[in-house]
């Protein structure tokens, strides 16, 4: 049972870490460490410090300016009153301008704050991963994370601004705001035609669930195998023990094949990382190269016939003598 | 810090979030092919209180249609002069208890002098009967041989439970911060969506477009936006909440614009928003200038009808019992008599 339960059982907790020394032209790391028991039931029991450096502070002052603007926005749209601002909270939203203004400057109240808020929001992320790219050059690291963080920008780019650019208008961009954003999605693959026929959006599906498979697969396995020693993961990628054996024929045996300590690792990063990378190029084709997802799959044979169930029903829109 | 302290708050918490949630059970019902998400979700127990709620009251006896007219016998029988005495006097006493069950005949007529049009609901019942006949007569392809009458939308109400105003615009204030779109607040109109919330003056009063998808595979110059969409998938909320039905009522999974293999009442669906727009142009809308002040909406426009007007929630108006059977009178002839606001005082 020592493995099976939600929280982390054993806390290895020793004098608090400031870290190693930095080396030249960084700033030092902001906070005192302290040690917190409950955050060590879901990690590392010691909190802080934290690098900030002059990357993260331009990022986290380019994302307050995009975050207050979409606040100040919602408090206006219910003329500032704090009550209404609480309750309609995940209603509220700041628009991109109307599809009339195309990719021209519009007022600010007609789309001008969506466009202020776009450009921090970008900033601030932009910023960001270039602060990971560093900080994981800095401890010697790999570049796999800032990568894969990266794939995730690039399907807000596309969402946000490679689309719209090529469709000509900031109308056909994402609102800010919680369940705007949401009916959004649904009215985006309204007006294309039903998005589920978007071969790329099944990609996207496929790469999603696969990611949390996968990850389910590879934390119960590690979890698994945690009684003799499988959490040493990296080690046991060239030096494999017991743990390391036991974990791969249970998977040859269930399934024929099995990844390896190593291997595993990849198959996580691509799934999450194709995820969004292909789902952001079905959306890119989404209006600029295929207008009706659904007629686009009849005309290539995706979209299968199904038996006719109802009376033939014909568009009285063309029947002469109907009302208009 | 004793975090543990916060679990059962925090417990409580989610569990009053549920609160929001419609209690189980809900019961699917097919409705096209096997597989294809073609399905009705109902819950019986909401099913129960709608269907009662959606009775028909009893109609008064039959009588006979022959002897005198009303026409001849009463003064200012403008619309059911044709009615003999005996109908017409039934055809009053029912629409009473339609429209005024508490306030009676005096709430349309000057007791003294049952002719005079002194009253503005005399003058708006008058236009709602012609209303009613062509409806009946001329919308067969929405209200088939059902028809309707005043308790299709009254239910014992003088104003109808669901009826729609114009929206106001936005107090913007200096117009530099805030502006909503016409959207993004929790509204009914639109299933508390947050939906554009007045779907009603572009398409049930205006002609608009509702129809967004383009009919080619690639673009070939279908120019309307997802914005637009929004509009229309906010009529379409609105249609799904008043009939208490769900978008696979009258579409197919596959393509909500295909109209191949489509279930039949979307084309009832398609007249019914014809009906609704000729409806709030040539009756309701018209009938502004007779209303009182306090039955005018914010900005100084009468009432108008949507789905909800008749539908009430049920798939058919009273579930699809017809009182028209039982007063023919109502069924016709569509034509115009008069129009609406010349009778004024």
């Amino acid at each position: 049972m020592q493995y099976q339960n939600i929280f982390t059982t054993v806390q290895a907790v020793g004098p608090v870490h400031h870290g190693i020394e930095l080396g030249h032209g960084n700033s030092p790391r902001t906070g005192e460490p302290l040690i917190q028991y409950w955050l060590g039931r879901i990690g590392n029991a010691q909190l802080g410090p934290i690098y900030l450096g002059g990357l993260g502070i331009a990022s986290i002052m380019c994302f307050v300016i995009a975050f207050v603007t979409i606040g100040m926005n919602m408090l206006a749209s219910v003329n500032w009153d704090p009550i209404q601002f609480v309750r309609q909270l995940f209603w509220l939203a700041l628009e991109p301008p109307a599809p009339g203004y195309g990719l021209s400057l519009p007022p600010m109240n007609q789309g001008g704050w969506w466009l202020f808020t776009g450009f921090f929001l970008t900033a601030s992320l932009f910023l960001w991963w270039a602060r990971m790219y560093r900080r994981a050059r800095e401890l010697g690291l790999g570049t796999h994370i800032p990568w894969a963080f990266a794939a995730a920008i690039w399907l807000y780019l596309v969402l946000g601004l490679f689309r719209p650019i090529l469709m000509g208008s900031w109308g056909e961009a994402v609102p800010f705001g919680i369940f705007p954003h949401l009916d959004w999605t649904a009215a985006f693959s309204l007006r294309y035609g039903n998005l589920f026929y978007n071969p790329f959006h099944a990609l996207s599906i496929a790469f999603l669930y696969g990611a949390t498979l996968l990850f389910a697969m590879h934390g119960a396995t590690i979890l698994a195998v945690g009684r003799y020693g499988g959490e040493r993961e990296i080690e046991q990628i060239i030096d494999r023990g017991t743990a390391s054996e036991r974990a791969a024929l249970f998977w040859r045996w269930t399934m024929g094949f099995n990844a390896t300590m190593e291997s595993i690792h990849r198959w996580a990063w691509w799934f999450a990382v194709l995820c969004p990378l292909v789902g952001g190029i079905g959306i890119l084709l989404t209006g600029t190269v295929v207008d009706n997802w659904y007629l686009w799959a009849v005309k290539h044979g995706v979209a299968p016939p199904y038996p006719t169930v109802f009376p033939e029903v014909i568009d009285p829109a063309t029947l002469t003598g109907a009302k208009p | 810090m004793k975090i543990s302290n916060l679990l059962l708050p925090a417990f409580l918490g989610a569990l009053f979030l549920l609160t929001g949630c419609e209690r189980p059970p809900t019961d699917t019902v097919q409705h096209g092919f096997r597989g294809t998400g073609m399905v009705q979700v109902y819950n019986p127990r909401l099913l129960a209180i709608k269907t009662e709620e959606n009775e028909v009251p009893a109609s008064l006896p039959a009588v006979p249609t022959d002897g005198p007219k009303a026409g001849q016998v009463y003064k200012n029988v403008k619309v059911l002069g044709n009615l003999s005495v005996n109908e017409f006097t039934r055809l009053m006493l029912s629409m009473t208890t339609w429209v005024a069950p508490n306030e009676g005949c005096a709430y349309c007529h000057n007791l003294a002098n049952l002719a005079e049009d002194t009253k503005y609901t005399k003058v708006v019942a008058r236009r709602m009967i012609e209303m009613t006949r062509h409806i009946n007569a001329d919308w067969k392809t929405h209200v088939a041989e059902t028809g309707v009458t005043c308790y299709t939308c009254h239910r014992g109400n003088p104003v109808p439970n669901y009826v729609w105003f114009k929206e106001p615009e936005q107090d913007k204030g200096a117009d530099f911060i805030g502006d909503r779109a016409g959207q993004n607040l929790a509204a009914t109109s639109v299933g508390l969506s947050s939906l554009p919330s007045d779907p009603f003056t572009p398409f049930l009063l205006g002609e608009l477009d509702i129809r967004v998808n383009g009919s080619t595979a690639l673009p070939s110059g279908n120019r309307h936006s997802i914005k637009q969409a929004e509009w229309t998938y906010g009529l379409m909320t609105h249609m799904s909440s008043s009939l208490g039905v769900n978008c696979t009522y009258c579409h197919n999974t596959q393509s909500f614009s295909s109209w191949k293999g489509s279930p039949p009442q979307r084309a009832t669906a398609w007249h019914g928003i014809r009906m609704a727009r000729d409806l709030n142009t040539a009756y309701l809308e018209p009938l502004a200038p007779v209303f009182p002040q306090h039955r005018l909406g914010e900005l100084g426009d009468a009432a108008k009808a949507n789905c909800a007007t008749c539908h009430q929630g049920a798939y058919k108006p009273l579930n699809g019992q017809s009182m028209l059977k039982d007063h023919p009178q109502l069924a016709g002839p569509g034509v115009q008599t008069q129009v609406a606001s010349a009778n004024k005082k």
